[in-house]
């Protein structure tokens, strides 16, 4: 064969080198099974058959660590683990899908997670990690970034039509003097400004609304930003399976092929460093996609194609290899239109470049399909056909390039055995000196991860489509923060969905068990305060982490995961897709900075009547307010204590029994009544970072509506002695409601046996006045400047 | 029989979802329509009664915004579009279409002349992308058929990266002596000269505008409908009522 590899005769070291030198991030066991299995066939390996192998084997492809044996000691006592992604994830899920019959539509085994919808339509969901590419050219990675999920969704199922976007950042302290920023890295605030442009420019171009997100800086993630992309799709049921069939041609509908992106998926499982190129960054072209998206979705309807899925990590080889990999297949490399000459088969094979999607049509619809393609200007190429030979065939000009069967393609390759290891720490309650509240709760309002995103969230379309319910930024100035943002796809019914995500990564510093209680928490928190409920509720996990090697790094993980699946089942709630991205670790100078490990719950939640919405922002005065959940003493990775240096403290726990209770009466609280002065509950805002105080701050100022409260009335663990712990605490499954005053008996019957507390009223004026624990009042703020606070750091 | 619309769209458009349901929700019969096929001849403008030309990035607005749509329309499909016009049918332009409109002079298309660029919608003032809701007012004096009636304030969302309108002094007097100035901002978001939101034809047939009435068709759109009674007309409805009542 040709471009043969010297390989089986290849001792260790050797074997490790090759892998290096071909950026191929296979290990010595996978390179070594690889070795025999060429022994056994008598012959070399061809260059693009170890490409496909590794594109294949990627940990990016196949999750390698989340389906690892794991040797894992906590506090000495030791575990075996066979797969966190089975004993965890996929069980939270087929316990809760036991108790939803029929939500589930397809979990885990597409580009995207399904759920029911209505009668007629399913929901898809995907979020992607776009991580590398950011650091490197934070315009292009977030552009390729939010291109690669959203053909995610079009390529789940039959096709699902992308309705949403939502986009969580976490980048370095975006005020950090220049010449402090290390050599080889950009600037954390030119990273989110390229970034939020990237975003900008490809979704709003290709029409989708986007409609939530969150931003967090923190000086870890200074060498390696995360970019999380996520898209929601609406399929027409009956759409969610597909299969190629034997005689099927593989055609290439969209973008041409060029050199940018190659390896791509290998490239994501490697450390970066001072030296790391950016021409695996792959280039970025929404209008090239928008017309593919088009023309898919009429095909779709038409009946046009029997599979479909896109290009993306490892390019063809991952497309054509998954769509084949039950039928075998037969690829004619140099039919792929080019971007320009002289690519070798190898890179035409594995490039990652963007705005293509790979379908597999039936001879009988082939001109059909391709003069619908070339009506609008979207070239489609056939460059093979499925053929059930079990051998993935590759050719070039007639000559055979590569051979490989599907099954050791698929099926090959060593489960990796890892080790993990976790101490837990005492945590202590720690007691803080009460200052000045006021200036406390401005700074709080102030600190970035916090404080508004209006300057980014108005760059972003998310009116685009016409669905638009509950809008990312709400109140009597349309200014103030939304909790999930509701979109209603299907213009002339009233189904809707609610999308929200919870994110706090440092609470993973002192336990991620607790770290992925309180995601989980949040994103739940937030669809429920819009007028959501557990039933419809989907969730996706997306794990971005240092080295998995490490086995402190694995232990986190480990603890992590447990959190989810103990939180997941406490509600019920499955997981449907996920995403995981290792190795988020920076070498300077010899010495590795890793990223916080940090969970991405992201959360849909099918409403059947989306008029059932809600707002945060206080409403009416005379109102009453009310804290629905239990607050404790959790000051420990808190925002309070991160603006004021302290180490100490407990990190807020969830309260498994009790949260879900407070949750289904309040969700019941909300569902009552029609037009607005019907309705029991007028306002609803999680109780997140900042806690109480941060919480009814931003409830005051976004409806611009005064009010007064008590600290000594919330409901809360006997020992506080201390205002700033009630009001700063970041206690979990908490909410600040406002009650319409005559509705109180109505709301207290519903919330009967839950944890309530009637804390104040919505007042005349323009202030928000706390009364402490004394009975003295210890915060007086103008409502305008705290919002003036709120809205100052990120004006840019 | 329903009076029938035609959603032109091509690659980059992203509006037609919307649009095409409002279309169908005030009584028209609506299609959406790839320009190729007009070019090619595969469908007729003529079979329409109103040309809508929604929002989105035609062509990824890459030589400036709508620029190669207003190329195609004027170039390719020669004189339907005028034609179209004269024949005493009714255009919209929203956001992106407007934007066309302005490009291949279809608006103001004084004299009767639909093929000379007059005025441009250009960067907003703040250099990039705003998505917002406004607020905007008719001060059309009768000529615009889509504003008859209208004396209350619109409010819809503005999603838009080049919607400041520009002309020469002379141009904007025309415009406000031959009552073709039909919308402006009650506050201005994007530095438009005189806060100019839409503009019509001579004939009153002919309107582009910057908002997106069309994305305010339900009370459940609005930002303040949890705070407010706000009836399920919603303001946004109003500009494609009076274009289906001029059929009737």
């Amino acid at each position: 064969m040709k471009n043969e590899i010297k390989f089986i005769g290849l001792g260790e070291k050797e074997l490790e080198t090759l892998s290096k030198d071909m950026l191929l991030s296979l290990n010595l066991k996978e390179m070594k099974e690889i070795q025999e299995h060429y022994k056994n066939l008598g012959r070399e390996p061809a260059q693009i058959e170890l490409e496909t192998l590794a594109q294949t084997w990627s940990e990016h492809c196949k999750h390698k660590v989340f389906n690892a044996l794991i040797d894992y000691v906590e506090d000495g006592k030791v575990e075996k683990i066979d797969s966190l992604f089975r004993s965890y994830i996929v069980k939270a899920t087929d316990e809760a899908g036991k108790k939803k019959k029929d939500f589930l539509v397809s979990v885990f085994s597409d580009n995207a997670g399904i759920v029911k919808f209505n009668d007629e339509f399913n929901i898809a969901f995907k979020v992607e990690t776009h991580n590398h590419p950011s650091a490197l050219d934070p315009y292009g990675g977030a552009n390729t970034g939010i291109g690669g999920v959203i053909r995610d969704v079009l390529g789940c199922g039959l096709g699902a039509k992308p309705i949403a976007n939502t986009d969580i950042f976490c980048f370095g302290e975006f005020d950090m003097p220049a010449k402090d920023v290390p050599k080889g890295i950009l600037h954390p605030k030119r990273i989110a400004k390229g970034v939020r442009a990237g975003v900008r420019d490809y979704g709003n171009r290709m029409g989708i609304p986007t409609v939530n997100g969150a931003i967090l800086f923190e000086e870890r993630y200074l060498g390696n930003p995360l970019v999380f992309c996520g898209t929601v799709g609406i399929i027409p049921k009956g759409m969610e399976t597909k299969a190629a069939k034997d005689g099927d041609l593989i055609i290439s509908v969209g973008g041409k092929t060029g050199r940018d992106g190659i390896h791509g998926a290998t490239f994501s499982s490697i450390e970066l460093d001072e030296s790391t190129s950016a021409a695996a960054v792959q280039i970025g072209n929404a209008i090239e996609e928008k017309k593919v998206l088009d023309v898919i979705l009429q095909a779709r309807d038409r009946g046009l194609y029997t599979a479909i899925t896109d290009c993306g990590a490892g390019g063809f080889s991952s497309a054509v290899g998954e769509m084949g990999e039950e039928l075998g297949a037969e690829v004619h490399l140099e039919k792929a239109p080019l971007k320009y000459e002289g690519l070798a088969p190898w890179e035409i094979w594995v490039s990652e470049a963007q705005e293509r999607m790979v379908l597999s049509v039936p001879p009988k619809h082939e001109k059909e399909f391709i003069e619908l393609c070339a009506n609008e200007d979207v070239e489609a190429t056939v460059i093979g056909e499925f053929v059930k030979t079990g051998m993935l065939k590759l050719l070039y000009n007639g000559e055979i390039v590569g051979d490989l069967e599907m099954d050791f393609l698929h099926n090959g390759g060593p489960r990796r055995e890892l080790k993990a290891k976790w101490e837990n720490k005492k945590e202590e309650k720690i007691s803080i000196k009460t200052g000045n509240l006021g200036e406390d709760l401005r700074k709080l309002l102030s600190h970035p991860n916090i404080a508004s995103k209006e300057s980014t969230i108005r760059q972003y379309d998310h009116e685009v489509q016409g669905g638009s319910i509950i809008k990312p930024l709400v109140g009597a100035e349309n200014d103030g923060p939304g909790d999930a943002a509701i979109v209603r796809p299907l213009l002339d019914k009233n189904d809707g969905v609610a999308i929200a995500n919870g994110i706090n990564p440092m609470y993973g510093d002192i336990d991620p068990y607790w770290m992925a209680a309180s995601a989980v928490d949040e994103a739940v928190r937030n669809i429920i305060s819009v007028g959501g409920n557990l039933e419809g509720i989907a969730l996706l996990d997306n794990f971005c982490w240092g080295n998995p090697e490490k086995e402190d790094k694995l232990g986190e993980l480990v603890r992590t995961v447990k959190g989810c699946y103990d939180t997941a089942t406490a509600y019920d709630l499955p997981f449907i897709s996920g995403k995981d991205s290792f190795y988020n670790e920076f070498i300077l100078k010899g010495k590795t900075i890793a990223i916080p490990g940090t969970l991405l719950i992201s959360a849909i939640g099918v409403m059947k009547d989306c008029r059932k919405r809600i707002s945060m922002d206080l409403k009416e005065e005379g109102n009453l307010i009310y804290v629905v959940g239990k607050t404790f003493n959790e000051m420990g990775a808190g925002h309070f204590a991160l603006l004021n240096g302290i180490k100490e403290g407990a990190v807020p726990k969830v309260r498994f029994k009790e949260a879900r209770k407070n949750f289904e009466s309040l969700v019941k609280a909300i569902a009552v009544g029609g037009k607005n002065d019907e309705r029991i509950v007028r306002a609803c805002h999680d109780c997140s970072e900042g806690g109480l105080g941060v919480a009814i701050a931003e409830m005051a100022f976004a409806g611009m509506k005064s009010a007064e409260i008590e600290l000594g009335k919330v409901l809360q663990e006997e020992e506080i002695k201390e205002d700033a712990v009630i009001l700063f605490s970041e206690s979990n499954s908490r909410f600040v409601v406002e009650v319409n005053a005559g509705k109180k008996k109505e709301f207290e019957e519903i919330m009967k046996g839950c944890e309530i507390s009637e804390i104040g009223e919505v007042s005349g004026g323009n202030e928000l006045a706390i009364k402490g624990l004394s009975g003295k009042e210890i915060v007086k703020e103008n409502l305008s400047e705290l919002k003036e606070s709120w809205k100052k750091t990120l004006r840019w | 029989m329903k009076p029938k619309a035609i959603v032109l769209r091509t690659a980059g458009t992203n509006c037609e979802y919307e649009t095409n349901h409002v279309l169908k929700m005030v009584g028209f019969d609506a299609d959406n329509v790839h320009i190729n096929e007009l070019i090619r001849g595969d469908k007729k403008l003529l079979d329409y009664q109103m040309l809508v030309i929604p929002g989105g990035f035609s062509h990824g607005d890459y030589l400036g915004s709508a620029k190669i749509l207003a190329n195609k329309m004027t170039y390719k499909l020669g004189n339907d579009i005028p034609e179209f016009i004269e024949k005493g049918n009714l255009v919209l332009g929203i956001c992106n279409g407007f934007q066309a409109l302005v490009k291949s002079g279809i608006l103001p298309g004084f004299g009767g002349n639909y093929k000379k660029q007059e005025t441009t919608l250009t960067m907003n003032d703040s250099g990039h992308f705003q998505d917002e809701w406004i607020e905007m007012k008719n001060v059309n004096k009768g000529k615009c058929i889509f504003t008859k009636d209208i004396d209350f304030i619109i409010p819809c969302p503005i999603n838009h990266g080049e919607g400041k309108f520009v002309a020469p002094k002379e141009i904007m007097g025309k415009l406000k002596s031959n009552d073709q100035v039909v919308f402006k901002y009650v506050k201005n978001p994007n530095g438009s000269y005189e806060d100019i939101a839409g503009i019509c034809d001579e004939s009153g047939r002919v309107l582009g505008l910057m908002p997106h009435p069309e994305k305010y068709f339900t009370h459940l759109n609005s930002p303040q409908s949890t705070r407010t009674e706000i009836s399920n007309e919603a303001a946004g409805l109003a500009i494609f009522r009076n274009a289906f009542g001029y059929f009737k």
